[in-house]
């Protein structure tokens, strides 16, 4: 046990030791160029610069029920998606792997996996079996390249034997591994992402999972639903929705499968957004006769108007580090701009230095935003609609899609390695994921009219 | 034939009732003295007005009609009525009101007419209050505004005049400002967007002397295209205010 947790240990302390190279690498190259403006982000996300080479053997068939191997066919790929979507794996291709199912570490030969072409560092392997209507899966994590004692995770999944299953059983051991090799950060394998689905005069609010998968709609209003925010418990969505009287703010419960009370007030009242203590929403409202920041108790109560400057002001997003400091949009001088202030609406501060720049989301440690941002926006200006991520101490930034479609709404996950947003091209609109650097894009809707992501606090 | 009675006795007290419960006129509504059974009482007159004399289909206009030296009063298709009286009276075409008093004297008439401008064909069951909505988009015209801006332009100054001049004449009729925006930018900034053109629109219609209980807004970002082109003409016609009747 105490070599298991010394094994972790040194990961880890390899990890950091990395990050904290690169952070003094950043600091002495500061000012130097945008060139090295990669780097800091991928420290500042914990996505790290050397990742660790892992691969993933496809599990071994123990029973000859009939639901065996689909179950195995969608575990084994659920659980290499997930770990290769971590962003902290160099993952050892399925062409390179050994042709081997080593179902239990009597079975598993690590220099066959240390060895070229895998040269794998860890190995995560283990068995997949079927009866009376259950699968049971054993897995392991081990280190490739300690002989000695090789384990750093045994774990023992049971469930029914559906496909839903197999694939959550997958999440829970792949995000078992990311939190062990990651630094102690819990993976997002079993995280959701809310989102508006359907086209034009009729959007409701739907959920899936974090890549793309079990999509459902959750409300049936038959009318425009959009900004779909979830609780940090995972209890309510707030979102809004237009009614006869106009725009207002809906909360669904979670747990009780229904629309529940929320005091919105009148006039237009649009974009919700929960502190990450999940006691407060800030939102825009027009009550006053101009769209203005309001922030609120959790059931509408205790309203508070914080901006007070004529034109739109929408899009709040807490500081989820301390919830001392919201984000937001303003088009107090003409395009709208992204504004940092205390949660009182004291110290207000602009960020953005021109273009046309919407819909901030904090990242999870406090110290980012991402946010849309057409830089050269205007009739005839051919500019693009990118995402973008800003240091928001020192007012850097980096551009994280180029040259693909309008896209918007970016969303952190609570891992803060990954981002996930709409794209629209060619009058679809689909939602796509990426790490923080930008990296590793990938559509995870293909329908055409999904927009406006909400990734899910844990 | 008893049917009949009965209905035109129906009527005449609902009418009877509705002027008691109004207040109006009690003491020409007050039965006449019985006259002296002489052969010199006075000729009835009689005098009846439609106010306004033109409305358009679905429109109401109010009926006033005054007797005297009559006891029995009735008009074209009203059957009896009270000697003097006011009704709101909603005809879906031209109509003359032909009132007859009868008194010992003899009888007189009186006709007032009211010219009924057709309806357009498919209008949606409008209330007493509603004006159609052909007859409102061709008096209350949408307010347009430059790229990215809710300030009312030039052209859309002299809009609202036009505008808030149907609507002062019309104090009862309800209106919703729907606020829009083009299909370029961001979804929820676009809903703020439309919500502050909305209420420019509103603000100008307020400040040109319309009551504000007439006025509501909706924003619809860009949820609601008109136009769905993708180009500066198509963008102009979605960047507006657009009016319509409050149902």
């Amino acid at each position: 046990m105490s070599k298991v947790l010394r094994t972790s240990r040194q990961v880890k302390s390899k990890l950091f030791s990395i990050r904290f190279f690169i952070a003094l690498l950043l600091f002495s190259l500061a000012g130097s160029g945008i060139s090295h403006a990669q780097d800091w982000v991928k420290t500042g996300t914990n996505l790290g610069v050397q990742r660790i080479r892992l691969a993933a053997a496809s599990f071994k068939p123990t029973t000859t029920d009939p639901q065996t191997d689909p179950l195995k066919t969608v575990f084994d790929n659920t659980f290499y998606n997930d770990l290769s979507n971590a962003g902290i794996f160099d993952m050892v291709s399925k062409s390179m792997a050994p042709p081997l199912m080593p179902g239990s570490p009597q079975e598993i030969n690590l220099s066959q996996w240390s060895a070229a072409p895998s040269n794998a560092e860890m190995v995560a392997f283990g068995a997949l079996g079927v009866s009376s209507g259950r699968i049971t899966v054993f897995g392991w994590l081990f280190d490739a390249k300690n002989a000695q004692s090789p384990q750093i995770l045994g774990k023992q999944y049971t469930d029914n034997a559906t496909a839903d299953s197999a694939r959550m059983i997958a999440h829970r051991f792949a995000d078992e591994i990311i939190s062990r090799l990651g630094g102690g950060i819990n993976g997002i394998a079993e995280t959701k992402i809310y989102y508006v689905s359907g086209r034009v005069g009729n959007k409701e609010i739907s959920v899936m999972d974090y890549d793309g998968q079990g999509a459902r709609e959750i409300t049936h209003l038959g009318t425009i639903s959009l900004s779909p925010r979830i609780s940090p418990d995972n209890s309510r969505l707030a979102f809004a929705s237009l009614g006869r009287r106009g725009w207002s703010i809906r909360m669904y419960s979670m747990d009780l499968g229904r629309m529940v009370a929320f005091n919105s007030p009148g006039g237009t009242t649009l974009s919700p957004a929960w502190s990450s203590d999940g006691a407060k929403l800030a939102f825009s409202s027009d009550k006053s006769g101009d769209p203005e920041i309001y922030t609120s108790d959790a059931s509408g109560g205790n309203m508070r108007r914080i901006t007070a400057f004529r034109g739109p002001d929408v899009s709040p997003v807490w500081n989820p580090k301390t919830n001392s400091q919201i984000a937001w949009v303003s088009g107090r001088t003409g395009l709208p701009q992204i504004y940092i202030m205390d949660s009182d609406g004291a110290n207000v501060q602009r960020l953005t230095d021109g273009g046309y720049a919407t819909s901030p989301s904090w990242s999870p440690n406090g110290q980012f935003l991402a946010f849309a941002w057409d830089r050269k926006y205007g009739p005839g200006a051919p500019g693009g609609q990118d995402i973008y991520v800003m240091d928001i101490a020192s007012h850097r930034w980096v551009q994280l899609t180029h040259d693909a479609g309008r896209n918007d709404f970016p969303s952190w996950s609570p891992d803060g390695r990954h981002i996930v947003f709409q794209r629209e091209s060619n009058g679809h609109s689909d939602l796509w994921t990426m790490l923080a650097d930008g990296t590793q894009q990938q559509a995870l809707t293909h329908n055409g009219s999904s927009s406006m992501p909400n990734w899910s606090w844990k | 034939m008893q049917r009949l009675n009965r209905k035109i006795f129906v009527s005449t007290l609902s009418v009877v009732a509705l002027l008691t419960v109004a207040g109006c006129h009690k003491k020409q509504a007050a039965p006449p003295p019985p006259p002296p059974p002489t052969v010199t009482a006075p000729t009835p007159t009689a005098e009846i007005t439609v106010t306004p004399n033109t409305i358009n289909a679905g429109d109401s206009a109010v009926l006033t009609w005054k007797t005297t030296g009559a006891n029995d009063v009735s008009i074209e298709g009203m059957g009896q009525v009270a000697t003097s009286g006011t009704q709101n009276v909603k005809p879906t075409e031209s109509t003359s009101y032909h009132l007859v008093a009868r008194g010992d004297g003899g009888s007189t008439d009186a006709t007032a007419r009211i010219t009924v401008n057709a309806a357009p064909p498919a209008t949606n069951n409008l209330n007493e209050n509603n004006v159609d909505d052909a007859t409102f988009h061709q008096n209350v015209k949408d307010v347009f505004y430059d790229y990215d801006s809710y300030d009312i332009t030039g052209d859309g100054q002299s809009t609202i005049q036009q505008d808030a001049a149907f609507l002062k004449a019309h104090p009862q009729l309800k209106v919703v400002i729907g606020g829009y925006c083009d299909e370029r930018g961001s979804t929820e900034y676009n809903l703020a967007l439309g919500e502050n053109r909305a209420n420019a629109a509103k603000q100008a219609l307020v400040n040109a002397g319309v009551d504000a209980s007439q006025l509501r807004t909706v924003s619809y970002g860009k949820e609601k295209q008109f136009c769905t082109e993708h180009n500066e003409s198509c963008w102009q016609q979605n960047r507006r205010a657009q009016f319509s009747v409050d149902r």
